[in-house]
């Protein structure tokens, strides 16, 4: 087994200084090194898009990267979104307030690519929701609700009086307990 | 985005009953744990100790296994167990299976594997890397055998057989004729004939099937974290497979990551969790990955070839339906041929059709066998009566919506029994028609076609009007054997209700999350009962050791059975609390009502006492209430299907067994491409009929959903497996999937006829939109193509097969 490599990266705002195997996956790394477990694996493949984080503020499979490469990185996961205090980010609330998810098990990936999207777009049409979000497939919901979902979102966050962006509006330090 | 609009067309309902609660789009009590990654799926557990299984598959469709080593795996550091097939027999016994046939099936294969990807050996691990290096060091033997791929060559006596200990590869055949069969089709005017084929499809959940298995080999006890539904219904059937005792099993639910009917037992992992445990001494987490899950679980739907007739009359009345299947089973038969019985309860969809002839024959070939996928046999069924009443109004000349109104079950004739004997509770179709008509705008869409026409494109309109059986009783597994191994006839459902000494609620369900929402179906109903508001009541997952039997989710039952459980609780502890709130009043129970969670005396706010009030008494001043009611505020309450019967022994009748029937209309708006074979749907329109619905939110959202896996169904999924068996279609780049740019705009709408069997009138919806869409989108791109002499009778109609099909339409004309 070859050596394993030094690391250092933020999660979710918080720091991590670690010794990752080579091979160890991204998706891996975050579910069992640091028990981020709402990062899902679905196909291990990078077709599903369960597994999507935003590395550097950007949209990533985190099946199709390696840990070992994210040395200086930050990554944000979904556990980055809602507060401690249980309130959930403005994009979680459009997500529950037009039925957008049933299981479950693909949010967190669509919740990370709406995050990009509206950082970009902040007021997107259904049209963009698909370009954004077509590689993230769901079993359950038939899209309809989750592009309805984002595009509230982008509604609520460009008119909340704030005017946060997707990402700032996450806490800094929240979710990650690593 | 689509509108929801809800026209109650009887006094039963929000608003015009009286009813709070049930009706009302409450906010889904299951979101938050699963929209920040809390929610515990299966594969987010860890137990102290734990391994990592992986296993290793086989390459090929069909070999005897001559020798497996396993020698270098073992001897890799992190290793700690190797089983074969063999060694895993010292452990766990061969998978529960419900075939009447000697066909047994090992969750590691013994001797001989029968599909490619079935399992040959398993490993557990430190970690799952070493789990899956392990299983790259293991040798196995193999002398392939002759692959079984096609159903009518493993058909043939001389055929190379799937199990030595079968006579045939034909594993199960039965012909019944229910009703008059044979004298309808002698005085039909008109006899429509159709052959069509649905390919074999999977149901691909996001998340795979897992299990953690902890065994104590001290005490025998073995705990199982799952995401199977089947453990408060079944749970004695995986302690055989464990070979532990019922009472020392413990079986914790998860949430599920999707389902559509694939996860009812996932029996092949638990089975190796299990046998790995007892191996090693120490818990064993087993999580499918893709491949697993799409070659070697519990995914597959129907693989089936019908050759089928419609006996009609000169004037359009439908008189018998005949049919010959011969349907693809795969390697193994575990579940039976329950996906006939489950077509059988609606053979003759909304429609009054004298008879029907069922010949059935279940064969096995050298693939992974089928299980249940959201439809579970009936999805098939609708596709091939959906395709007889087109095809009949084509030859009679009738229109496709008037051939339908004239043949509908008219309201005044329910409930209405079908010639296999399942009754309908209920039902108004002609409104439902009427309303999908209108909303879909039909006038500017035709508009639209003809003038796409003049521009050398194909738009179809499609049309289908088809039932949803729902909430099944257990007969629909064993109902066409005569000798069934386990004839049962119960699918009951449990909830536990407490009321604490502070008066807040709680609730235990007997059933898992399965990407539907039974906490908030059960917090309408506690609120509806006791004049609560739903966030105020509490919802868990009652595990295996509860006694709270649970058939689970599946057959579009669990709302159904669960308003039923939870009403029953909840009145229980009503009138308990109605008792000793008269006691404290000193006045007569009777005298006692329920008010907004307050129980007064009738008509006198001023005597309310609080749930609070009333709780405490009960749980801690027995002198205070009325001599002999114990104390506590705890019930538990099985609530039994509410109408079925058994079948007669020559099943000739076969009894009341899926009596809630759902009702739609659909109508998808597609363009062809019959150059490049290209689907495209732009837009859907649904009516739908489910009875009461009690949070329209949520079913409009089962119905969106399965119309997208309908489309998935139409256009785009099958299991391939080439001339060697090999599988073509082991990961999602092969096995197509909708996505967001493949889902239409769908707009539903909903009717609201009550099921009188059940507790407000509801009916199931989970499978409706799967079991109607593919014969709306079979029937839309029919009538894009029809200008090119093009009839589809087979799905998925994939681009090679829509190009095809117009080359070969175009063939007949010119040959013709």
């Amino acid at each position: 087994m070859p050596d394993k490599i030094r690391i250092s990266l933020t999660v979710n705002g918080v720091g991590h200084d670690v010794l990752v195997e080579p091979r160890m996956l991204l998706v891996d790394f975050l579910r069992d090194e640091l028990q981020l477990t709402g990062t899902h694996a679905g196909c291990e493949q990078g077709v599903c898009g369960a597994c999507t984080v935003l590395l550097d503020g950007e949209t990533t499979r985190s099946c199709l990267l390696f840990a070992a490469q994210l040395d200086g990185s930050s990554v944000r996961t979904v556990e980055s979104l809602a507060r401690p205090d249980g309130s959930l980010h403005p994009i979680q609330r459009a997500f529950t307030e037009n039925h957008g998810l049933q299981c479950g098990f693909c949010t967190p990936g669509m919740l990370m690519a709406a995050c990009e999207l509206l950082e970009h777009t902040p007021l997107p049409e259904p049209e963009d929701v698909k370009d954004a979000l077509s590689g993230n497939l769901c079993r359950c919901t038939g899209y309809q609700n989750i592009v309805r979902s984002v595009c509230a979102a982008g509604r609520v966050l460009a008119t909340a009086e704030n005017g946060s962006h997707p990402a700032s509006e996450t806490a800094e330090t929240t979710g990650a307990s690593a | 985005m689509s509108t929801v609009e809800h026209e109650a067309t009887t006094d039963v309902g929000p608003g015009s009953s009286g009813r709070r609660w049930i009706g009302t789009n409450v906010p889904r009590k299951e979101d938050p744990k699963l929209l920040t990654g809390r929610a515990g799926y299966i594969g987010d557990l860890t137990v102290p100790g734990m391994l990592h299984a992986a296993v290793l598959r086989s390459p090929h469709a069909h070999a005897r296994i001559r020798a497996v080593d396993t020698s270098a795996a073992r001897a890799l550091p992190g290793v700690v167990a190797v089983l074969t097939g063999e060694e895993a027999l010292h452990h766990v016994n061969p998978m529960t299976s419900f075939c009447a046939e000697p066909v047994p099936q090992h969750a590691i294969a013994v001797d001989r594997v029968r599909y490619p990807g079935e399992a040959v050996a398993a490993v557990a691990a430190t970690d799952r890397y070493i789990a899956e290096d392990a299983c790259a060091l293991i040798e196995v033997d193999y002398e392939v055998l002759p692959p079984l791929v096609d159903p009518v060559e493993a058909m043939d006596p001389g055929a190379v057989k799937v199990h030595e200990t079968l006579d045939s590869n034909v594993v199960f055949h039965r012909s019944i004729d229910f009703g008059e069969v044979e004298a309808d089709f002698t005085r039909a005017d008109h006899v429509i004939r159709r052959r069509a084929r649905w390919h074999r499809m999977g149901a691909q959940p996001i998340e795979t099937a897992g299990a953690i298995c902890s065994y104590d080999p001290f005490t025998h006890d073995m705990t199982v974290w799952s995401n199977t539904n089947f453990y408060n219904f079944l749970p004695w059937s995986f302690a055989g497979m464990l070979g532990v005792a019922n009472n020392r099993l413990r079986m914790i639910p998860c949430p599920v990551g999707g389902s559509f009917g694939s996860k009812h037992l996932i029996n092949k992992v638990i089975s190796i969790a299990g046998s790995l445990t007892k191996a090693a001494g120490c818990p064993v987490k087993f999580l499918e990955d893709r491949l697993d899950n799409i070659a070697a679980n519990d995914n597959v739907g129907c693989d089936r070839s019908y050759d089928a007739e419609l006996a009609v009359s000169d004037q359009g009345e439908f008189l018998s339906l005949r049919m010959k299947i011969v349907d693809d089973y795969g390697a193994y038969f575990q579940f039976a041929h329950g996906q006939h019985g489950n077509a059988l309860a609606q053979p003759t969809g909304p429609y009054r059709i004298g008879s029907v002839g069922y010949d059935l024959s279940a064969v096995l070939t050298n693939k992974v066998q089928q299980g249940f996928f959201r439809g579970a046999g009936a999805d098939p069924g609708n596709f091939i009566l959906e395709r007889l009443v087109d095809a009949a109004a084509e030859e009679l000349g009738i229109d496709r919506v008037e051939l339908r109104r004239r043949n509908f079950i008219q309201p005044d004739r329910f409930p209405f029994t079908v010639p296999t004997g399942n009754v309908y509770d209920s039902g108004n179709y002609e409104p439902v028609l009427d309303r999908a008509l209108e909303l879909a705008g039909l006038e500017s869409w035709q508009a639209e076609k003809e003038r796409m026409r003049q521009q050398g494109r194909y738009l179809g309109i499609g049309l289908a009007t088809c039932q949803e059986r729902t909430g099944y009783s257990a007969s629909e597994w064993w109902i066409l054997y005569d000798k069934p191994p386990l004839p049962a006839t119960s699918t009951p459902e449990s909830v536990k209700l407490d009321v604490d000494a502070t008066g807040n609620v709680r609730v235990a369900i007997g059933c898992p999350l399965w990407g539907n929402s039974p906490e908030t179906v059960v917090s309408q109903v506690v609120a509806e009962e006791f004049g609560i508001d739903p966030a105020a009541v509490s919802v868990g997952y009652a595990d295996s050791t509860s006694g709270a039997l649970s058939a689970g989710p599946g057959g579009s039952r669990v709302t159904i059975m669960l308003s039923g459980a939870a009403r029953g609780a909840a009145g229980t502890i009503r009138a308990k609390m109605q008792r000793i709130a008269a006691h404290a009043m000193e006045i007569d129970v009777a005298d006692v009502e329920c008010v907004d969670g307050t129980f007064q005396a009738k008509g006198v706010p001023s005597t309310a006492m609080s749930m609070a009030d009333v709780a405490m008494r009960a749980h801690l001043f027995m002198h205070d209430n009325p001599a002999g009611e114990a104390s506590g505020l705890v019930e538990t309450f099985t609530y039994d299907h509410p109408f079925s019967s058994p079948p007669t022994a020559d099943r000739k009748d076969m009894g009341a067994f899926y009596p809630m029937v759902s009702h739609a209309c659909h109508i998808p708006i597609v363009e062809v491409d019959p150059e490049t074979g290209a689907v495209t749907v732009l837009k859907y329109y649904v009516v739908n009929d489910s009875g009461t619905l009690v949070n329209p939110a949520l079913v409009e959202g089962q119905v969106v959903g399965g119309i997208v896996q309908g489309i998935g169904a139409a256009l785009m999924e099958e299991y391939i497996y080439d001339a060697d068996g090999a599988l073509g279609t082991p990961s999602f780049r092969e096995y197509l999937l909708p996505s967001m740019h493949e889902a239409p705009e769908v707009i539903v709408e909903h009717r609201e006829t009550p099921s009188p069997f059940t507790e407000y009138g509801v009916k199931g919806v989970g499978e409706g939109g799967r079991l109607v869409a593919p014969t709306a989108i079979a029937s839309a791109i029919d009538d894009a193509l029809k200008p090119l002499g093009v009839w589809i009778d087979e799905l998925p109609m994939t681009p090679e097969r829509v190009v095809e099909a117009v080359a070969s339409a175009a063939d007949r004309m010119v040959t013709g």
